[in-house]
């Protein structure tokens, strides 16, 4: 792909600084309107002229939608509170460090500065066939270039692929899986409320979107119940590079103990299918159980029952198997130092 | 051997011209490329003429600028080319190699990835906003003269933004620290090793620098 060092064609910059405002920008014109929040997955698209929307919307001045608050028996996150102020929040580290350890990881310390928690799961996927302007299922097509013999799918999918094979690239998504949060949405229709597991869409749902949000729609809030609070917290990421990369594969697991005996949990991981994948057979399977490594064995090879590799991808079925014995185990095998 | 590449050019071919003609070749495209992006340049500039810019205010290095500015440009794109500040560089315009970095409110962003229109009312600092108005040094500054950092040092600015940021949060990092807090430059030469010692040799002015005020 060629990198391209003009400035980006035009485009009319719009910055609302109220929700509502918002509102009726998208409900005058949802098809032309591109939102945008921290802007580092936007930039991509618009630096690469491959997507040329007639207007941005930043919605970073948007000062309802930032921020971290107590809701319930749990917390309420705005959608643009930046990665490292949801790293950095005493809400989060006391009580959901699972989270902050997830976003911690995510990408570079600049990126963290600027990157919000709604643009980190609302992010489209990295698959480069798709990115680059290939005219493939995802961008509308009618073929992958990645599923091919000769098709770079080292990072591709290997669960849930349906003629599309791209993968879910967010860190901080699995968390949220994990920890039961719900999604807010407001829509021309008014406002609704999603678990945030049906936030995000598989190939056979919708292959052209990641997640639900319709053109005309804002995630309004994350909003995260007390139910896993300080549950035991997993959270592992592998990648190529110690910074800036995406998942390989990252999971993230929420476990209520008794003593050694788990008795409820979640896990999610990403990497592996097109939507961040949550893993119920295996949250069924080990209630009950003792949390030690036979456990996560089993887990394990339960969680990668329906994997089908690719032909670059097949490191990914022993990894998965691995992160979910680890997971469960509670004991990270090894550790890479920066 | 006689013939001297200089004249190559003028079309004195050597007598077995293979290797120097692919390396002339190899030049000569780096020459379209730049040239390339210096006509993008003047687009651009076409474009401000036609009156896509909007006057804006700025506040860069602690001084008030007024700039126009396209809806779609980015902050390294104004600070490079309307406000005259290079030493804030443009590696890969992709927020993937933190040469662009400058601080907005303290806090370190890629340039190459904010959109102008989006600071104003944002304390914009670059490379040449870091030393004090009466020309004291900033103690990044002079710890990357002390120990003689980097070594082409095309990545400089980018790298002492982020630390100047990370410091003022932490003046007193352990060394990994400071490889996390500055982990989103990278350094082509792989001069990481004298780059840490610099920093962290900045760290210690800043410390002498908070005691002293």
């Amino acid at each position: 792909m060629a990198v391209i060092r003009d400035v980006m064609p035009n485009f009319d910059l719009v910055q609302p600084a109220s929700l509502a405002d918002a509102r009726k920008l998208l409900d005058s014109d949802p098809d032309n309107v591109w939102l945008m929040a921290g802007g580092l997955d936007s930039f991509d698209w618009l630096k690469d002229r491959i997507r040329k929307p007639k207007t941005v919307v930043d919605l970073t001045g948007i000062d309802e939608m930032r921020g971290v608050r107590a809701w319930n028996d749990g917390i309420e996150i705005g959608p643009l509170t930046t990665l490292t102020d949801v790293v950095n929040d005493p809400m989060v580290k006391a009580k959901y460090s699972i989270l902050s350890q997830a976003a911690e990881l995510v990408a570079s310390p600049q990126i963290r500065n600027q990157g919000t928690i709604g643009g980190n799961v609302s992010q489209d996927t990295r698959c480069w066939y798709y990115r680059s302007g290939w005219p493939c299922y995802r961008a509308g097509g009618n073929l992958c270039y990645a599923d091919t013999p000769v098709g770079r799918n080292r990072e591709h999918a290997i669960l849930d692929a349906q003629r599309c094979v791209a993968v879910s690239p967010s860190d901080s998504a699995p968390a949220l899986i994990a920890l039961d949060a719900k999604f807010v949405i407001s829509t021309k229709n008014g406002e609704k409320t999603i678990d945030a597991q049906d936030y995000f869409l598989g190939p056979a749902i919708d292959i052209t979107h990641m997640t639900i949000l319709k053109p005309g729609d804002i995630l309004t809030a994350i909003r995260i119940p007390g139910t896993w609070a300080n549950s035991k917290f997993y959270f592992e990421k592998i990648r190529d590079r110690n910074v800036w990369d995406f998942p390989l594969m990252n999971i993230a697991a929420a476990m209520k103990m008794s003593g050694n005996t788990i008795t409820d949990a979640r896990m999610a991981v990403a990497g592996a299918a097109a939507r961040p994948w949550r893993l119920t057979d295996v949250e069924a399977q080990i209630k009950g159980k003792t949390a030690d490594e036979a456990t996560g064995k089993a887990a394990g090879e339960l969680a990668v029952k329906d994997a089908v590799p690719l032909q670059f991808n097949a490191y990914k079925i022993p990894l998965m198997k691995n992160l979910v014995k680890r997971a469960i185990s509670g004991v990270q095998e090894a550790t890479w130092e920066a | 051997m006689s013939d001297t590449p200089g004249l190559n050019i003028l079309g004195n071919e050597p007598s077995n011209p293979g290797r120097r003609r692919f390396i002339q070749g190899v030049i000569a495209s780096g020459v379209a490329v730049s040239a390339m992006q210096y006509r993008f340049m003047q687009t651009a500039r076409g474009q401000s003429s036609a009156g896509a810019e909007r006057l804006i205010t700025l506040n860069v290095n602690g001084q008030t600028r007024r700039v126009g500015v396209l809806k779609q440009e980015t902050l390294a794109w104004t600070l490079r080319y309307k406000l005259g500040l290079t030493a804030t560089k443009l590696g890969c315009d992709r927020a993937e190699c933190g040469a662009c970095t400058v601080t907005l409110d303290d806090t370190a962003h890629y340039s190459c990835s904010v959109l102008t229109h989006t600071v104003r009312g944002k304390k914009v600092v670059t490379v040449e906003g870091l030393a004090s108005p009466d020309g004291t040094l900033h103690p990044v500054q002079q710890g990357v003269i002390d120990e003689q950092g980097f070594q082409c040092a095309f990545c400089m600015s980018g790298f002492m933004m982020a630390a100047a940021a990370f410091l003022k949060k932490n003046p007193n990092p352990t060394r990994a620290e400071m490889a996390h807090g500055v982990s989103g430059n990278l350094c082509r030469c792989q001069d990481y090793d004298k780059i840490l010692t610099a920093l962290m040799k900045a760290a210690e002015h800043t410390r002498r620098a908070n005691n002293v005020a």
